[in-house]
């Protein structure tokens, strides 16, 4: 079934966004990206640790494969987060950007108004926007106004696991928008990431519930299973929830 | 003369040029994104900013991608 995922005109055939974070190590990273199919992998800017340089990323990333898409973690300010962006595309690697602007180390909750003011900005340098947000749809219709490619509502706590908190508004968004929706943060089990899918949104960006499983590439499999399902279930069209039973086996002809 | 890299001080003999810099920190310029005194300098430019020579007080920030979500 030809069913490409589309960000800002670049076409994609797999909806499970994964992030570079958190393994144990480099060797079981890249086997996750694999078990997972992924196209589109996230990455962070960070300084170089001039004393003990360590093994780089890149290494370990095939570049032919794989789309990187920097964030801006670590941005507690609109103005941190700009200048992560054009850190990030000085890399060379990527025009887009997944924008974070995080203020509150506890809760890793989005600053929404900062979030907006450096989406408007980077649009204007060039850049394709991926805004993560709340799941407040009035905020992810003014992301989008902005120009943001996507809008990245959570579904709960970054690295939480907790799943969804409240699916209907997750939905709403989709309902709305008009770019795609990718569910990312807080996704535990591959459960959460169908109910994403079966939702209708475009794509979902998982790192810790991969990386910190037991085993990470299982996991990654997993995820990508889950996610395929839940499109499948989602362009398949679900039957609606009734409040009683409906036989599924004929009524007439019951031997008495 | 004193410079600030990724915001430690670090002492570098006066006269010490971007290039030069790079060759004292063992660092290769094309593995990594220079910013110096906040502005950005692109990989395609480098060459043209080798022979910068720093100055007391520059600031540097020398940086990567890193795994992250």
């Amino acid at each position: 079934m030809d069913d490409k995922l589309i960000i800002a005109g670049r076409e994609f055939s797999n909806r499970l966004m994964v992030g570079t974070g958190k393994y144990a190590t480099m060797d079981l990273m890249s086997r996750s990206l694999e078990a997972a199919e992924a196209e589109i992998v996230t990455v962070a800017v960070r300084r170089m640790n001039l004393d003990e340089p360590g093994e780089s990323l890149l290494e370990h990333i095939d570049l032919n494969r794989y789309t990187i898409l920097p964030n801006t973690a670590g941005a507690t300010t609109a103005e941190e987060a700009i200048r992560l962006a054009r850190l990030a595309r000085a890399a060379g690697l990527s025009e887009m950007v997944k924008l974070e602007v995080i203020p509150d180390p506890a809760t890793l909750l989005p600053d929404v108004i900062g979030t907006l003011e450096a989406t408007r900005i980077l649009v204007r340098e060039g850049f394709i926007v991926l805004p993560y947000t709340t799941d407040d749809p009035i905020i992810a219709a003014k992301l989008e106004d902005a120009g943001a490619a996507t809008v990245m509502p959570l579904a709960s706590y970054i690295g939480s696991g907790r799943g969804f908190g409240d699916p209907a508004r997750i939905s709403l968004i989709i309902e709305r928008a008009g770019v795609p929706v990718v569910v990312d943060a807080g996704l535990g089990v591959p459960s959460d990431a169908s109910m994403a899918m079966e939702l209708g949104a475009s794509a979902v960006l998982i790192n810790t519930a991969i990386a910190k499983a037991e085993n990470p590439p299982l996991m990654a499999e997993a995820m990508k299973l889950g996610v395929r399902a839940g499109r499948l279930a989602f362009s398949a069209g679900r039957i609606p929830k009734l409040e009683r039973a409906s036989a599924s086996s004929p009524k007439e002809g019951v031997v008495k | 003369m004193r410079i600030v890299v990724n915001g430690q001080d670090r002492e570098v003999p006066s006269g010490t040029t971007l290039g030069g810099l790079m060759e004292l920190l063992k660092v290769d310029p094309r593995r990594v994104v220079v910013e110096f005194n906040r502005e950005i300098i692109n990989r395609s430019s480098w060459e043209e900013h080798v022979s910068r020579e720093l100055k007391e007080g520059d600031a540097l920030e020398l940086v990567q991608l890193v795994g992250g979500g």
